[in-house]
């Protein structure tokens, strides 16, 4: 569904992404996964159109981004590393406006609305400022902003990152739940997670992909059992 | 068209929830009065002259202190990237943020009326150069309203972007009344064409020449034009 093709992207002189290439296939559960710094928040920025590519291309069922980027954008639900959001807003204020900038009809909206605030257990702060907000319900809000008019795609940048464990087991549920009929690419640095959520998953490091296989392939070829020495081996964690 | 509304509605709405937009018209709205009030029983005369003259000078510093949040915040909170991922252009985005400045200037200018009505109560005021202040204003205000949404774009500080939108703006006031001390009379037409001030007072006058017309909407489509570049160039 997604064909991320020679994507390089150069901040300055720092080259942040090198020529990666891989697919991302419809109904798929895909990790991305990585050190810090290794170029997947970049990928992201890339994918849903933050910053553009100094070369390579993504395409989109045939839609290149360098062209369709408005359609694309459309499809693609994003959820960024802090989700960082307008600070002074109430949350059914700043719901409200995704949804009008998403194009989420009129008369579907606050039906709509009602719906994600359920799904992400927001219905207790839909009238306190984003700023009142504790970290956890700040990430619910973000992956409400992703889901926001039901795209095909979503795209979540370390969702479970700066949680406690039982907002953790929360977020993975939602995950679950809305990942039967999407396409998800999403990263984490927790490798239990990925081993349990994923259905194939990408390593990069230094910008380049060392890794693109099943976490069960990836095992038989290492012949290693522990995902986590398995990624520290292909990200020279040693 | 749908989409610039939603951010027109978004941000004029922004001002508002802030203490700023209430702190910029409390002084923007003394400094006029004191301007305007401080002379005007000596002067003796039914007219607003005095509040239009000084006008230009007072927009130079109050207008970008209404900009300079506007892309600059964004950019420094990081809420740039979730706005920038929505299926939004970039024109969208900038046409909406500027007409939000637009109307928040009108919506400061507005109390002034009070000072057009008192003054039709104590004389005979000419009312054709009271029109063609208010619409060289709003000209005026938009004008440095896209500067300052330009500046704004530049930098995720909105000290900077103050300084340099103010800097822009006041150059463009002091243009007339400076730099023509200076010149050789054969250019000095040319950077008359470019002050803001001098236009403005010509529609202040209750004349509305096309070229005045011309010179503000061009500083303005400039202005949002380079923001437009300057964003782009940011990806």
């Amino acid at each position: 569904m997604i064909n991320i093709e020679n994507l390089t992207k150069y901040y300055g002189g720092l080259c942040a992404v090198d020529h990666v290439s891989f697919e991302i296939k419809k109904g798929e559960i895909l990790g991305l996964l990585g050190p810090n710094g290794a170029g997947k928040t970049t990928i992201y920025r890339i994918l849903t159109g933050y910053l553009s590519p100094t070369s390579g291309t993504i395409k989109v069922e045939n839609d290149n981004i360098n062209e369709h980027l408005i359609k694309i954008k459309k499809r693609i639900g994003y959820l960024p590393e802090e989700a960082p959001i307008y600070h002074e807003m109430l949350v059914y204020d700043y719901l409200d406006f995704v949804a009008d900038l998403r194009g989420v009809n009129k008369l579907d909206k606050n039906a709509h609305l009602h719906e994600l605030a359920d799904l992400c257990s927001l219905n207790e702060v839909m009238h306190k400022t984003i700023d009142e907000l504790s970290k956890g319900y700040r990430q619910r809000v973000g992956i409400a902003h992703a889901l926001m008019g039901n795209p095909e795609i979503l795209v979540l940048d370390e969702p479970t990152a700066g949680l406690d464990p039982n907002q953790i087991a929360e977020t993975r549920e939602i995950i679950r739940r809305i990942g039967k009929e999407k396409t998800i690419v999403f990263s984490t640095h927790i490798l239990s997670e990925a081993e349990a959520t994923c259905d194939r998953v990408v390593i990069i490091d230094e910008g380049k992909i060392v890794a693109d296989d099943t976490i069960d392939t990836l095992r038989k070829e290492l012949n290693e059992q522990s995902f986590e020495i398995i990624f520290r081996k292909l990200t020279k964690g040693n | 068209m749908e989409n610039i509304k939603h951010i027109f509605k978004k941000e004029y709405k922004a001002y508002f929830v802030s203490p700023i937009a209430y702190i910029v018209i409390s002084v923007f709205l003394i400094i006029v009065g004191w301007l305007f009030f401080s002379t005007f029983f000596l002067d003796r005369q039914a007219s607003l002259t005095r509040l239009f003259t000084l006008l230009p000078i007072t927009f130079a510093f109050i207008i970008p202190a209404v900009t300079m949040r506007l892309f600059s915040e964004e950019i420094n909170i990081g809420s740039y990237e979730l706005l920038h991922t929505l299926p939004v252009s970039n024109q969208e985005i900038i046409i909406g943020k500027f007409l939000a400045a637009v109307a928040f200037v009108g919506v400061m200018m507005s109390p002034t009326i009070v000072y057009a009505l008192s003054t039709a109560f104590l004389g005979e005021l000419d009312w054709g150069p009271v029109i063609g202040g208010y619409l060289g204003a709003i000209l005026l205000g938009a004008a440095f309203s896209a500067i300052g949404l330009m500046a704004s774009s530049l930098t995720r500080n909105q000290v900077v972007a103050f300084i340099i939108s103010m800097a822009i703006c006041f150059s463009l006031t002091l243009m007339m009344d400076f730099v023509l001390f200076f010149l050789p009379n054969s250019i000095v037409g040319f950077f008359q064409y470019l002050s803001a001030n001098f236009h403005f007072q010509n529609i202040a006058k209750g004349m509305v020449d096309s070229r005045d017309l011309l010179y503000f909407f061009s500083v303005i489509f400039l202005s949002l034009y380079g923001t437009g570049l300057i964003l782009q160039e940011k990806r």
